[in-house]
Formats: C-alpha cells, structure tokens, sequence
C-alpha cells in the first residue's frame, strides 16, 4: 500500500480547539481509486479532520497532502478536482435548485461557463433531481436537498470526492442510487473519501475504512483486513439454547447475550476449533442446526474499536 | 463502454464535447478536465452570479421600492398641500416651480437614515448571510478563493449603493415630472441649465452619494466577516452610520469630524454651482478611499485566516 499513489495524506494532523484536541494527530492515508469509509463515533474529530482536508479549517499542526498536493497551500488548484458534500448540503433558500448549481459553478475560476447549462442539467439527471429543478430551495424536502447537495459535488469531473453523509434523508431508492453512483465513479478511477454512520452501507460500497476514536485514528486499512484483525466468530443454530450455551461454556467460550433464541454467537479463540465444538454439542446431545465461522461484522468490530459508552466523546 | 458512444445515463459525460481523446498531444496546452479548453481563471464569472442573484432576490426589490417611496412621498406632500413651506429640507421650496428638484430633496433626506439603511442591510448581509445559510463553506471549496469572494461581495454592495442612489434620483425626477412644471433649473450659485446639463449634474450626484456610501460599506463587509449573524451585522453597520452622525454635529468634538466617514456625505453642493467644482468630490474620495483601504484590509485579514465553521 506504500507504493500506491495517495489521494489523501495526512501526516500527524492535530486540530486544537482552546483546551480541547479535536483530531490528535492522525496519519491518513487513502490511497487512489478507493472508496475509503470514515467511520467514528459523534464527536470524534471526522468533520472536523474533513474541513481540514478542504481548506476551510486550518491544522495546529501537521500536514496534509490532497491529490499529491499540499494543503491549503494549494488549494486553488487542488480543489477544482475535488467535489464535496460536507455537513450536510446548502442552498439560498431563494434561488431554485438549477440556479444554485449555476452559482457554486460560476465560483468555481476553473469552470467552463459554456458547458455550465450543460453540466448542471447532467448533474440534476444524475441525482434524479430535472423535475423540481426550477422550485425554489426553500420549497425542497430534506431529501431533495440532499440531492442538490450531491448535484453540486458533481457539477464536473472531479478526481476525489468527499461525501459526508450522503444518504442522508434520502428514501431507499435515492440510496441505492447513491451506492451505484458511488461504485460507478470509483469504477472511473474518481477517489471517494465517504464518512458516515450506516456500516451495512459502508460494508457495500468500501473497500477500504478509516475508524476514528477522540480524535485519534485507531485502525484504518482495507476492509478484508479491518475484519480479519477483529476476531473469529462462531455462530451455532440449535433449538437446544441452554444446554448448548452450557456445553460451550464448558469449552470456554462465552456466549454472547444478544444471541437469537435459536443460535448462539460466542468469541471464537484461536485454540479451539470449530470442528471440535460441533463434536461436544453433538455428544452431549445438544441438536445442531448448523454452525457457521467468520469475522465479526463491521459494526462488531466499530463497537469494538470505539467503545460501548452512548455518551458523546468531547 | 467505447469512449464515442455517450452514455445516456452516465450524467457526468458534457454533452457538448467530443469524447475526448485519451492522452493529450505533449505539446497541446495543458488540458482540462473532459479534454476542455485549458482551465482560465474567469475573475468575472462569481461578480456576474452575485449581482444577477442580488438583483433577484424579492429583499432588494422591496428596500429600492422603500426607498422609491421617499421622493414620491415629497412630492404629493408638496403637491397637495397649499401652505407655502418655510424651512424644510433644502430646495423643498423650489420644488412647486420646477419638478426637477425632487430628486435633490429626496437625496438630501435619504441620506442620513434611508440610504445608510438600506446599503447597510447589503454590506452587512455579504458574508455574514452566505455563513448563516451555510453556502459560504461551498463557496470556498467551489473554490471561489477568500480574497475573491470578499472583493466580489464588497462589488456587489457597492453595486446595490448605486442603484439605491438612482432610485430615489431617477423616481424623484419623474414624479417631479409628472406633478409639477419643469422647467431650466436655477443652480446654487444662480445660473440657470438646461435638460442636459441638469441631467449630468444628477448623475454627478448620484456619483457623488455612491462613493459616499463605499466607506460605509467597506465598514459593513467588515462587520460581516465577524459574525455568521447577518441582523448583528447590519444592525452594527447602521448603528455606526448613526453614531457617526451624532458625532459629527457635536463641536465639543470637532477635532474628529474631518475623519468621520460621514462628514462629507451632504457635501455635494459644490456640483450644483456653476462653475462645477470637484474639490468636495476629491477630498470625499480620499475620506472614503481610507476608510475602504483600512477596513478592506481588516476584513480580509480576518475572513483570510478564520476557520469557516458554519
């Protein structure tokens, strides 16, 4: 992975608000062509570490290097090939959806006016958003202005894109649109750096994950690899839940207490093999539905890595 | 999927280029994205957008359409009462026999609050209003670039000052018109000029009013970069205008009304006096220079190094 070109490089990157560190030093490192999923709890320090790479907030310390380019130093030239979607999408309230795309792209200096229409109309088509073009913003559902958001990020042919939240609001044909789109550009070679909450949308479209934790990053790499470090799970279908949870007990396995009535998920230790379980539930006289073997799943493994407490980190 | 074939729902490909030739000639000029014409930086491209979008917004229709009311106001209330006015405004009693000096009456009364007012709302609203709609954020990572944003927001004030101007001469010169006899116009030093010549001196004044008004405006866009509360800007803004009025008619400080920003701003006789004399114009112009010279700088240096958080 060193070898590959990085759209995203970040080396010791701290933010510092007053007494508080919001991002404490992370080493970011997305490489081209990825979908790269930034995971973390609320209040970790991800949008924060997201306006930093955009310019709009600038580091305490620390570097940070977008498409190969250092930033903000460069970001005249950088940020034409980047397309955003951060915190949540804007618009004045009293221009319509098309007129709003006209503007962010008229502020772009990079942009070519005479293809401008052209653009924002393949940009409205593409997020599904001809029909209420000409409404005024201040008349569009959250969806909807989730869409102009999206519209906006794709006003041209970016290289990297940074969406934060981008199914937000949207209804579930809006966000299987945004997961083919997302595939599609990343089939294009377009790098996309996407932050967000729902794991079993980052489990389909990354192929690579970035977990931050009070502002620091504590695992990051490709996805396979992300689940192969979290541990191996065993998961055993029996009608017998009691006597099988004993059983397992007795191997020293611990049951997990959320497993469903018919199958019991426990930790599966390196040592004890997964054929030699079946074996005790079957002497012992347990019946055995079926037993499955396998990683944890991403949202295991987020808990994992980010903690189990529901207050917000800083 | 052949690259000469356009997808037809691939939204990203522009319908109007050829499809672009994989690998540019090394000796073409760098290329853009899509194979388009090289990249230019276009300066004027965001100055068009925000005048086209500040002249389309209901709010700035409504304070010229305010400020339209003023010399409408004057008129009719001259029209329709009979008792000969001692005192009042300046040239309000010319006003029965030429039509023609409506407008000044009404410039010399919108001044001090009206058109602080409304310039006010427009210089405070510039950055302070994209902050709190939170397009300001797309704006910079389009990216519109911090000193161009700033410099196109402070155009387009400026460009709403001249048009608030010409409201109020342009209306008071045709309700003038239409209610009263028009007739050669008697200047202050007693000549009298004819259409043209009268015609030129208005827009001398309107020039005059709206290079008046930069300084204020500089002051605005810089109370805009402070907060993403556009009221407390322009409230700001027009409080200072304020202040700076009660100042300048006291004499105990008379030693700092020269650097008032609004010292100058009902110095325009000297344009309706033949001969026409520039001196109140130049020294305004450099009051007003200094003042956009060092609260531009501040804005800037302010807005140039802020986390833009909103």
């Amino acid at each position: 992975m060193t070898d590959t070109p990085l759209a995203i490089r970040t080396t010791g990157l701290r933010k510092t608000f007053k007494r508080q560190q919001a991002v404490d030093g992370i080493d970011l490192a997305v490489p081209q062509g990825a979908v790269f999923g930034f995971l973390g709890p609320n209040g970790s320090g991800k949008t924060t570490t997201i306006r930093m790479l955009l310019g709009l907030s600038s580091p305490t310390s620390g570097t940070i290097e977008v498409l190969g380019e250092p930033m903000p130093r460069a970001l005249r030239s950088v940020l034409p090939r980047v397309g955003a979607l951060v915190e949540g999408p804007a618009a004045a309230p009293f221009l319509s959806g098309r007129a709003n795309l006209h503007r962010f792209d008229a502020a772009d200096p990079r942009s070519v006016a005479t293809t401008r229409s052209a653009r924002v109309d393949a940009a409205l088509d593409r997020v599904g958003l001809m029909h209420a073009a000409d409404k005024k913003a201040h008349a569009y559902s959250l969806g909807m202005k989730q869409r102009l958001g999206l519209a906006n990020a794709l006003l041209a042919r970016r290289e990297l894109l940074v969406l934060d939240e981008p199914t937000n609001g949207l209804d579930p044909q809006g966000t299987r649109e945004v997961r083919n789109l997302i595939r599609s550009l990343a089939d294009d070679g377009t790098t996309v750096f996407v932050s967000s909450h729902l794991l079993a949308e980052i489990e389909q479209v990354c192929s690579h994950a970035g977990v931050m934790r009070a502002g620091r990053l504590v695992a990051q790499g490709t996805l396979d690899d992300l689940r192969r470090a979290g541990s191996n799970r065993i998961t055993v279908r029996t009608p017998d839940a009691d006597a099988g949870r004993g059983v397992l007990a007795r191997l020293g396995l611990t049951v997990d207490d959320a497993s469903r009535s018919d199958g019991l998920v426990a930790d599966l230790p390196a040592e004890v093999l997964p054929e030699h379980v079946t074996a005790s539930l079957v002497e012992a006289g347990v019946r055995v539905r079926g037993v499955a073997v396998g990683g944890g799943t991403l949202e295991d493994l987020f808990v994992a890595l980010t903690g189990e407490g529901f207050d917000v980190a800083g | 999927m052949s690259p000469a074939d356009p997808p037809p729902d691939s939204g990203l490909a522009v319908p109007v280029a050829p499809a672009p030739a994989p690998a540019p000639a090394p000796d073409a000029t760098p290329a853009g994205r899509d194979g388009e014409r090289p990249p230019r930086t276009r300066p004027f491209a965001l100055l068009g957008s925000e005048i086209g979008v500040l002249f389309r917004r209901w709010r700035t229709w409504a304070m010229l359409g305010a400020l339209a009311l003023v010399p409408i106001l004057i008129a009719v209330a001259v029209r329709v009462t009979t008792r000969s006015s001692d005192g009042g405004p300046a040239f309000l009693a010319e006003i029965t026999n030429n039509g023609l000096f409506v407008a000044f009456t009404a410039l010399t009364v919108s001044i001090p609050l009206f058109l602080p007012l409304t310039i006010g709302v427009a210089a405070g609203d510039t950055i302070a209003g994209e902050a709190s709609l939170g397009t300001l954020r797309y704006l910079l990572v389009a990216p519109s670039g911090r000193l161009r944003l700033i410099l196109v927001k402070f155009v387009g004030a400026g460009a709403f000052a001249l048009a608030a101007t010409l409201t109020v001469v342009v209306v008071g010169v045709a309700i003038g018109a239409v209610l009263f006899p028009v007739g050669p116009v008697t200047l202050l030093s007693g000549t009298q000029v004819g259409g043209w010549s009268y015609a030129g001196r208005a827009l001398l004044l309107v020039a005059y009013v709206t290079m008046s008004m930069l300084g204020l405006t500089a002051i605005g866009l810089f109370a805009s970069t402070l907060t993403s509360v556009p009221v407390g800007a322009m409230a700001a803004t027009v409080v200072l205008a304020g202040a700076s009025q009660i100042t300048d008619a006291l004499p105990q400080l008379g030693w700092l009304h020269p650097f008032l920003f609004s010292h100058l701003w009902l110095g325009f006789g000297d344009l309706l006096r033949d001969p026409l004399s520039f001196d109140s114009f130049g020294q305004n112009a450099m009051l007003q220079g200094a003042y956009v010279l060092v609260f531009g700088a501040l804005a800037y240096a302010r807005f140039a190094t802020k986390d833009v958080l909103s």
